[in-house]
């Protein structure tokens, strides 16, 4: 069956134990973590889980209707990516030299990313972006000397009406 | 006022009569609390048949079953029984004692993660932390197990939060509000009338009703629908007793274990009304089976059901008692006399008859005998192994109860499950069917049936091995045995007399009726021991 990636975006009781439960349902039942961030919203109660998942459309729907079940969670909505604004932050700290300093800002600046600490010989480099952009922006880098990276997981609302 | 007292509180004001469970220091100021009030305390012999027997208890009774334990082994014990109950949808609520709240995640004595280890086979969970909140976690506990699809709820409840005090009970009333849990009660009505012209212009319709129409409580409105309109109806094994066994809309048991009869059923249908069944691989041997060139209407209160296993062609979510009776509402024609005379033919012209070793008491006809020699409400509660498939494609439900454990297969189920049907039922006759391996797995129980005066009926059909296995080896390994040899079974008569309760035995079919007399008119506990064939198969591979 085809493959397809799903976003689903679930508010759920800001309380203790919700994450292992929410993460605990999907590696029971065999569903896929593509990639997950949590935070809390403008309610202090209620924070917003956004998960990225694939699978056949089967799963999908399974995975919609068992959150759904869930006595912590609020409301979950479910979308594509193409109906959606999606976002990932991505910090990467780099060794560089006299010789590619100049090529490193150039990427930057062609890619919308920030330095945002620096030292004689490292610099991090923050960006924000689509998940398609940040990982463009780690094959853009590959050439240089990468020391540490650290990216969320995809933040996505739907777009507006 | 305690915590603890609180606890007890909240189980009078939700209308317990009865619990099951265990002692330990960590439960201790439960249990003392318990003293005060005139709920019926059940000791069972290990934590594991607490659960069993409130199942049993909740099965028989309609109501929430509920148990209590201790921290730690006596925690991890009980999971068997929680997840036992999970499979089938049985509402209970589980009270586990945990170590104290301050010393919570640091490896103490007895300390283990319950809420943690339960998490996948709950429907819902509470370790609570604040002795304010047990009012309200009670009620929404007993609530969230008892409606929607119906499952049991655990309860973790730190010792210092049982000893601290409660400045007021608060006594919730009406149902609880909660903003992540509304359950679906009742069916879509344009889903309905969908159903419905297909039902007008449907040649073989036929439904076939799992655990979910009793537990609902709709076998009355199911059974109307079904005469009134001539649908015939097949049952998964967790829906035997939906209708009467003997009743002429009823063709039988699907499934890898069930009758051809049902089984062709399912095949030739054009139209099928799925109810209250997950449609598991032991209902339907491949999911894929009912799709073909059918209309597949299926119900279930789990919108997550609908489409799991099998693809639907007209969904409808909510609790079958409901939508039986909004069923009931509507006027319509559904005609389809050639389909039941078929099926009729089918039933006369299939005989699923097997081989028989005089020598031995024959399980079939032994199954049958014992039904029809049960009070017309008794309840039949059978257990895991050979002796579940021989009672399920044999035995005869009237107005009684078909009790076993279905989408766990949990062997030992049966004695801890009927001293729970007894006690909800004090005037009902109750008999466990079991086999000596699963006999083995809960005989301490008896201990717990007399200390309690509630005397059961033991049949335990003895083959000296693990049947089911011991029929599986042969078919996939060429009867190349292993670890299904139960060798020397302990003498029952003795045992018997040790726990000073009565014994019948049957060596073949000599005497049959007039044992099972003696057996079920018997006002004790007895055990009734039957020789079966050790190389006896429930099912003949040609069928």
């Amino acid at each position: 069956m085809k493959c397809m990636k799903k976003i689903y975006s679930v508010l759920v009781e800001n309380r203790s134990g919700v994450l292992s439960k929410v993460a605990g349902l999907f590696s029971r039942r065999c569903f896929n973590i593509d990639s997950l961030a949590v935070g809390e919203t403008e309610d202090k109660d209620i924070s917003c889980m956004t998960i990225v998942s694939s699978g056949d459309s089967r799963t999908l729907e399974q995975i919609e209707k068992q959150l759904n079940k869930k006595l912590d969670i609020i409301k979950v909505k479910t979308f594509d990516e193409s109906m959606s604004v999606s976002r990932e932050l991505m910090l990467i700290k780099v060794k560089y030299s006299k010789s590619n300093r100049r090529e490193i800002m150039e990427t930057c600046e062609a890619m919308k990313a920030d330095i945002v600490d620096m030292s004689k010989h490292q610099m991090i480099i923050q960006i924000c972006d689509t998940p398609e952009r940040t990982a463009l922006m780690i094959r853009l880098l590959s050439g240089i000397s990468i020391v540490e990276l650290a990216r969320t997981g995809t933040l996505a609302l739907l777009k507006c009406e | 006022m305690n915590g603890s007292d609180a606890m007890a509180k909240s189980l009078l004001n939700e209308g317990v009569d009865t619990i099951f469970g265990y002692s330990g220091v960590a439960i201790d100021p439960f249990w003392n609390s318990m003293r005060k009030t005139d709920i019926k305390q059940v000791l069972v012999r290990t934590e594991q048949n607490a659960g069993h027997a409130a199942s049993g208890y909740a099965r028989t009774s309609g109501k929430v079953g509920v148990c209590a334990v201790t921290s730690g082994p006596g925690a991890t014990n009980l999971l068997t029984g929680i997840a036992t109950a999970f499979a089938d949808s049985i509402p209970l609520v589980c009270i586990t004692g945990q170590v104290d709240s301050e010393l919570l995640g640091s490896d103490v004595f007895q300390e283990v993660d319950v809420t943690g280890a339960a998490e996948s086979f709950v429907k819902y969970s509470y370790l609570i932390k604040d002795v304010k909140d047990i009012p309200r976690v009670f009620h929404e506990a007993f609530y969230v197990a008892n409606t929607g699809r119906r499952g049991p709820v655990l309860i973790d409840v730190p010792i210092d939060i049982q000893m601290k005090r409660i400045p007021d009970y608060d006594e919730p009333e009406g149902d609880p509000k909660m903003r992540t849990y509304k359950p679906t009660v009742k069916g879509n009505s344009v889903q309905i009338k969908k159903v419905v012209k297909v039902l007008e212009s449907a040649k073989k319709p036929l439904i076939c009703c799992g655990g979910g129409v009793i537990l609902s409580g709709g076998t009355e409105e199911l059974k109307t629908f079904a005469e009134r309109h001539s649908i015939p109806v097949v049952s998964t094994m967790m829906g035997i007793g939906t209708l009467e066994s003997d009743h002429p809309m009823y063709y039988g048991m699907v499934g890898n274990n069930g009758h051809a009869l049902a089984n062709r059923a399912m095949r030739e249908c054009d139209t099928l009304i799925m109810v209250g069944a997950r449609v598991a691989d032991r209902a339907v041997s491949s999911p894929d089976l009912t799709l073909e060139g059918k209309v597949l209407i299926h119900m279930d209160v789990d919108p997550a059901e609908i489409g799991k296993n099998v693809g639907s062609t007209i969904p409808i979510v909510g609790d079958a008692k409901t939508i039986f009776d909004e069923f009931l509402t509507v006027d319509f024609e559904c005609k389809h006399e050639k389909w039941i005379a078929t099926l009729e033919e089918y039933r006369e012209s299939i005989h699923e008859e097997r081989p028989n070793n005089p020598d031995y008491v024959n399980p079939t006809e032994f199954v049958r005998k014992l039904s029809l020699a049960m009070e017309e409400d008794g309840i039949y509660v059978a257990d895991v192994g050979q002796n579940q498939l021989f009672s399920c494609r044999n035995v005869i439900i009237r107005k009684g109860k078909f009790l076993t454990s279905g989408g766990m297969g949990t062997m030992g189920y049966s004695i801890p499950a009927a001293m729970g049907a007894k006690a909800a039922a004090p005037d009902r006759q109750v008999v466990a069917v079991c086999g000596d391996g699963s006999f083995q797995m809960s005989m301490m129980e008896l201990a717990t049936a007399n200390q309690f005066d509630l005397p059961l009926k033991i049949v335990v059909m003895r083959n000296g091995f693990l049947g089911l296995v011991r029929e599986h080896q042969h078919f996939a390994y060429h009867d190349d045995y292993n670890m299904v040899d139960l060798g020397m079974d302990p003498d029952l008569n003795m045992l018997s007399k040790a726990y000073h309760i009565d014994y019948f035995r049957l060596e073949n079919m000599e005497g049959l009726d007039s044992t099972l007399k003696d057996f079920l008119d018997d006002g004790n506990s007895a055990i009734l021991e039957i020789l079966i064939d050790p190389m006896e198969t429930v099912v003949q591979r040609h069928s």
